[in-house]
């Protein structure tokens, strides 16, 4: 029976290709710890990632993985769920990935109710490509493309997904590390559509072009702005509203699904009589 | 056996024959004139444990292919143009993970939003270059109902057999006319290889000698890497150029390797044709009648059928052409598969039949045509 994060962590990877100060490790970290608390088997989950700085976080795990493209993690997650409910199913984006291009997957997704958790490493930039504003972006950011301050209200995470109908919705900071492991650990467990927003700190771009130079600076920017007493509608401009917004029970597709396959077996044969007018 | 005989629409007998050859999970978004075979599927598939999923588009239909291919179902689609073009970015990520599915594009009239209701045959060459990168990719081409059938099973085969996506080009005409079709038997159904190693030696992109490497599912003892981007037979990332180069190659070698396995042709009345048609789906059956027509005026004219349009058969037209006096290629558009024709003619003179009105090209037209190209022969 697994039990400790190298049982999905590959040690021989190491060490992660990230920037220094860069919090995908925390991240993966509380995700494997997460699977070991859980002692779930590597074969029964599957890791399906976009592209991005943390779109490369399968690269260090031993269990199954699919390795998509940019913003279709959530798309091909479906497809392996929808065959397969008795896998676990965890999908990895970034803020690019998971709610600019990717967002209509993430709210379909939240509609249907996919057994699927989204982990999303949030940190405000497109990291692979060299720190261009995404779809969280806080305003007025600097960043590579946005360099005299962005003009556009980013989306708020949790309140998009309460709005699509996920049955759990929670943010963490990867300096709340307890918190981060403990809704991760949540939204794992829970049947149906989870979303963790993780608020994710860039040192190499975002930070730099936004006066927080080091990863220290970073770390206490989270800690000195984070409460959990932030009412939903918050944008991240220098207050982030972490906590469980959303916890919810509610049937999920497979679910359902189960139950129409068991219909359609009694009905396709009625329906094919009507429709040949017998 | 009895083999059940229905009279259908193509698009109907796509689906029957998807079921025929296993597959049991379908994502789409409903396009004209391909609809009906969501429909269809919406209502099949769950009464034999399959699923169908309606996707908020075709990124994400063809994405959750891919996820579905993996999980180990043998899945499908089925769209017209615009949906075609959305679907060609996954496209490429089958192509890459390697995960067998099958893709029917119901050809309408374009460009863009086009013409949604009317027929044409102008995404002949967005099949084999749309979505980008160097890749080889299979492609049928049905010119009947019982074709549709027919080439249906034979795309899944395909699919399994080389774990890649197949594209089934069929068009509006071909899509929605009613024939009669037998669902056939006697074709066997081919499942993709499943790695005969131990578990913990298993390389999800190793391959043998016939270039294919062997698949395992998710779920099963055998864990696995997939990855869009690239990696060696691992499935993990491997950046070095002698990877990417011995990738891509394979990737290419493993379907025209077996080009002859592929190629689906017939040949009507071409021993002694001096007038030999080139064509494919629906402007093929006006190339069949258009022979019979010529033949009852003495003028002897054959056609080659190309049902698997990539990869190309190149070698028989090669040996077709170099026999024939004119070839005449009709196509629903203004000159797509001739370009190929033109490369393997051996010098014979090729013409082009192109219609992009919306309406079929007739026999007549193509009559008329062989025998104004004969005069100035």
């Amino acid at each position: 029976m697994p039990k400790n994060i190298f049982d999905y962590i590959i040690e021989d990877r190491l060490p992660f290709f990230w920037c220094e100060g860069c919090g995908n490790g925390i991240i993966l970290k509380s995700i494997a710890q997460a699977f070991a608390d859980l002692e779930l088997e590597p074969k029964n989950i599957v890791v399906v990632t976009g592209i991005g700085c943390w779109g490369k976080a399968d690269d260090y795990l031993s269990t199954n993985s699919l390795h998509v493209t940019h913003g279709r993690a959530l798309a091909a997650a479906t497809g392996v769920k929808a065959v397969n409910p008795n896998l676990k199913v965890v999908a990895l984006m970034g803020d690019g990935d998971g709610v600019t291009i990717g967002g209509n997957h993430f709210i379909h997704a939240a509609r249907r109710n996919m057994d699927i958790t989204a982990i999303i490493s949030n940190n405000f930039n497109y990291g692979m490509t060299g720190g261009q504003y995404s779809g969280t972006t806080p305003e007025p950011s600097f960043t590579a493309t946005s360099r005299y301050g962005s003009v556009e209200p980013p989306f708020d995470i949790c309140a998009l997904a309460k709005a699509a109908g996920a049955p759990y919705v929670a943010r963490a900071t990867v300096y709340h590390v307890n918190l981060l492991e403990r809704y991760i650990k949540n939204a794992i467990q829970k049947k149906g559509f989870s979303v963790v927003d993780v608020i994710n700190i860039c040192p190499t771009y975002y930070g730099r072009f936004n006066k927080l130079k080091s990863p220290v600076e970073m770390m206490s920017w989270l800690r000195d702005n984070s409460t959990m007493k932030l009412e939903d509608g918050n944008i991240y401009n220098n207050r982030f509203a972490i906590g469980e917004f959303v916890n919810e029970d509610k049937l999920d597709f497979s679910t359902k699904y189960a139950q129409l396959q068991n219909n359609a077996r009694k009905l396709s044969v009625q329906l094919e009589q009507d429709l040949s007018g017998k | 056996m009895t083999q059940e005989i229905k009279f259908l629409q193509g698009n109907e007998a796509c689906l029957e024959g998807a079921l025929k050859a296993g597959a049991r999970f379908y994502a789409g978004y409903p396009i004209t004139p391909s609809s009906e075979i969501a429909e269809m599927a919406s209502q099949r598939l769950p009464a034999i444990g399959g699923v169908f999923i309606q996707m908020e588009d075709e990124l994400g239909s063809m994405a959750a292919l891919v996820g579905a291919s993996m999980a180990g179902a043998k899945a499908f689609t089925a769209t017209s143009g615009p949906g075609f073009s959305l679907m060609q970015e996954n496209l490429g990520l089958a192509i890459m993970t390697e995960a067998p599915c099958v893709v029917i594009n119901v050809q309408r009239s374009g460009p863009s939003t086009g013409l949604a209701t009317k027929p044409a045959q102008a995404d002949v060459m967005q099949a084999r270059w749309g979505t980008h990168g160097d890749h080889a990719i299979i492609t049928l081409c049905p010119t009947s109902v019982q074709e549709c059938y027919d080439l249906m099973i034979y795309a899944f085969n395909f699919s399994e057999r080389f774990r890649t996506p197949v594209i089934f080009l069929s068009d509006e005409i071909v899509g929605h006319m009613r024939e009669k079709v037998v669902l056939r038997d006697d074709i066997p159904v081919v499942d993709r290889a499943f790695p005969q190693c131990e578990p913990n030696q298993y390389k999800p992109y190793k391959a043998g000698d016939d270039k294919v490497p062997p698949m395992a599912y998710f779920g099963s003892e055998f864990i696995f890497h997939a990855s869009s981007s690239m990696h060696d037979e691992t499935g993990y990332p491997n950046n070095t150029s002698q990877n990417a180069d011995k990738v891509i190659r394979r990737l290419y070698e493993k379907i025209y390797d077996h080009r002859d396995e592929i190629s689906i042709t017939k040949e009507f009345e071409t021993e002694d044709a001096d007038v030999l048609f080139i064509s494919f789906g629906a402007a093929a059956r006006s190339a069949r009648e258009a022979v019979k027509m010529l033949r009852s005026g003495s003028i002897k004219a054959g056609l080659l059928q190309i049902n698997t349009i990539w990869p190309f058969p190149d070698e028989k037209v090669k040996r077709l052409a170099l026999r024939a006096k004119v070839v005449l290629v009709p196509e629903m558009n203004l000159g797509q598969i001739i370009n190929e024709v033109i490369k393997f003619s051996c010098g014979t003179p090729v013409f082009g039949i192109n219609k992009v009105d919306s309406t079929i090209i007739t026999p007549l037209e193509i009559v008329n045509k062989a025998k104004e190209v004969l005069q100035n022969a």
